[in-house]
């Protein structure tokens, strides 16, 4: 069973200066489905609309970000609910419960002025709705069961070291125990031994509570490491989507190809090749297939026309493949 | 065997705190390792943040002093060497293309300035000169702003800035974390084959090993400020013997694991 289902979704950044309208088209069309106790990695270059995905996504939408099309909706239980057409205070009601948000800088998240602990206070306690030495009560247990010392809540963040604020960040997303969990690029600022420590809790966390994850990074290796399935964006557009083993081993858009072939590793010497070319931009994305610059595969086909997302298991959005 | 550059125990302290708490902190203890003048290579500090790569850095282009220990250019100690000359044969990188560059000013002015600086003659000639050694050209770049290019075009121009003055060593702090992904491999390759087609040595500081692999042929590990293991590039990270260059190593996640 699907826990989010998002089909045909358009999001883009409308503004208009001096009566010129402009559009950004951050997320173009995409369709996905995350199951009920599922890991979905979201890959993607800086800028692909991956961070705008998931903002459409949570409904944090505001302007001069717009949906224009398509919907992103949430099965929790006998609860089924459009973030885009639902009423402002259902949404509000199954934000942190059910739906729960694991943010990138973890220095903007906690207050750097106040304890840990009121943090805590100032996210969570409403939503468990408990008086506050109960809450902290939950709180403590939460953290140890994550095998955290529950003195942190006494700490100041800059206390703590990078990897420690993350996984209080952690704690702070799952402390209601939710049904989906989305995390953005979690690990990216971490030192590699502390990421992978890291990524351990976020596993044990969704295999203890049952959750959904959907995990953004533009790391592959850190995908392959986690993910059940795996979507690759490339510039607002899901381009190919599949289990992440297979996906990784035999990529058959031509960009995943290229992301999975220039990654270097040690012990292998080989030269890595590059690809020519920058994303581009999307204000003014290349008509067609929006790679076709950049694509040694490039037909005439690929200059006028749209690729649309082909397959079930595997899924690719390519005329070549 | 004649030294570009030569550190010898380099030590660098910083005083943090205020009236109350103030302490020390060692950002550098007791580095010492040589890039040789002839034979150019790509030399990779690898270490995690706090380890001291930055520092390291900044006392080798010259831009703080170490509290203690010596550094030698060509043999002549750090604070003795004259500045413009050894601007002409030093050059940094930054991490961030985009900060590195003035969201007012179109880039070419940049290659411009520097090239009236340290070059005679025409300095557009220079300029596209240097360009061409990155896989770029004037007319691509002139009269753009920073927003205009990509974080990959914006490292090319400040390497192709660092190449103007002809230097001898390019000292890169993490040049590659800000540049995404299907544009950090050409990057990275343009370092090993500026080292083969110009003969300049390349300082690389990353965290990030596999692509050091790819292309140093020496590499020091830094743990809190010392070196913990230092040696050829392929052999220190196929086999590494200190515990702490294991546990790095071990936790490099690869997409076949």
């Amino acid at each position: 069973m699907n826990v989010l289902t998002v089909s045909g979704l358009r999001a883009w950044y409308v503004t208009r200066a001096f009566g010129i309208e402009r559009e950004v088209r951050a997320v173009d069309d995409v369709s996905l489905a995350v199951a009920r106790g599922e890991i979905y990695g979201l890959a993607g270059e800086s800028s692909c609309g991956k961070s705008t995905l998931i903002k459409t996504i949570a409904g944090a939408v505001r302007p001069p970000l717009t949906v224009i099309g398509g919907s992103a909706t949430f099965e929790f239980g006998d609860r089924r609910i459009d973030m885009h057409s639902a009423d402002p205070a259902d949404v509000l009601a199954i934000r942190w419960r059910h739906l729960a948000y694991i943010m990138q800088g973890s220095m903007s998240v906690l207050n750097p002025l106040r304890r840990v602990r009121h943090t805590f206070i100032d996210f969570a306690q409403r939503h468990i709705g408990k008086p506050e030495l109960e809450f902290l009560a939950i709180v403590r247990a939460h953290m140890q069961r994550l095998r955290l010392d529950p003195a942190i809540l006494e700490a100041y963040p800059h206390e703590l070291s990078g990897g420690m604020r993350q996984r209080v960040t952690i704690a702070l997303a799952t402390i209601c125990r939710p049904d989906f969990i989305i995390a953005d690029e979690p690990t990216t600022a971490l030192d590699v031994v502390v990421q992978k420590e890291v990524l351990g809790l976020i596993r044990d966390i969704q295999r203890e509570m049952g959750s959904s994850l959907l995990f953004v990074t533009h790391d592959l290796a850190v995908h392959a490491n986690l993910c059940d399935r795996l979507g690759v964006m490339y510039a607002g557009r899901l381009v190919e989507e599949g289990p992440t083993a297979d996906l990784l081993r035999a990529p058959r858009h031509p960009y995943t190809a290229h992301l999975v072939a220039s990654l270097p590793r040690i012990g292998d010497t080989t030269p890595r090749a590059s690809l020519s070319g920058a994303p581009p931009n999307l204000a003014d994305p290349p008509s067609g297939c929006r790679f076709h610059p950049r694509c040694p595969l490039a037909m005439d086909i690929c200059r006028s026309e749209t690729p649309a997302m082909r397959g079930t298991d595997r899924r690719v959005a390519c005329f070549a493949a | 065997m004649t030294t570009l550059i030569e550190l010898d125990a380099v030590s660098r302290s910083y005083t943090i705190g205020g009236v109350l708490g103030r302490r020390h902190v060692n950002a550098v203890q007791r580095v010492g390792f040589t890039v040789a003048a002839d034979g150019p290579e790509v030399l990779a500090i690898i270490g995690e943040s706090g380890s001291g790569k930055t520092t390291l850095a900044r006392m080798i282009l010259n831009i703080v002093p170490p509290s203690s220990g010596s550094i030698r250019f060509r043999g002549v100690p750090l604070h003795h060497v004259r500045r413009l000359d050894f601007m002409r044969q030093v050059q940094p990188i930054f991490q961030n293309p985009f900060e590195a560059f003035n969201p007012l000013k179109q880039v070419d002015r940049y290659l411009f300035t520097t090239a009236r600086r340290f070059t005679d003659g025409d300095p557009a000639a220079r300029a596209d000169a240097a360009l061409l050694q990155v896989g770029l050209s004037l007319a691509e770049v002139r009269r753009r702003f920073p927003h205009e290019l990509s974080g990959g075009q914006l490292q090319r121009i400040a390497i192709a800035r660092a190449l103007i003055s002809s230097p001898a060593l390019l000292v890169a702090d993490e040049p590659v974390s800000m540049v995404d992904a299907s544009l950090r491999m050409s990057i990275v390759n343009l370092f090993a084959e500026l080292r083969d087609r110009l003969g300049v040595s390349i300082i690389y500081i990353t965290h990030d090993l596999a692509t050091a692999y790819s292309i140093s042929d020496r590499i020091i590990i830094m743990r809190a400020g010392e070196v913990v293991e230092a040696g050829e590039a392929r052999a220190v990270l196929d086999h590494p013997q200190h515990p702490y260059a294991q546990q790095l190593k071990n936790a490099v996640l690869s997409i076949e694991s």
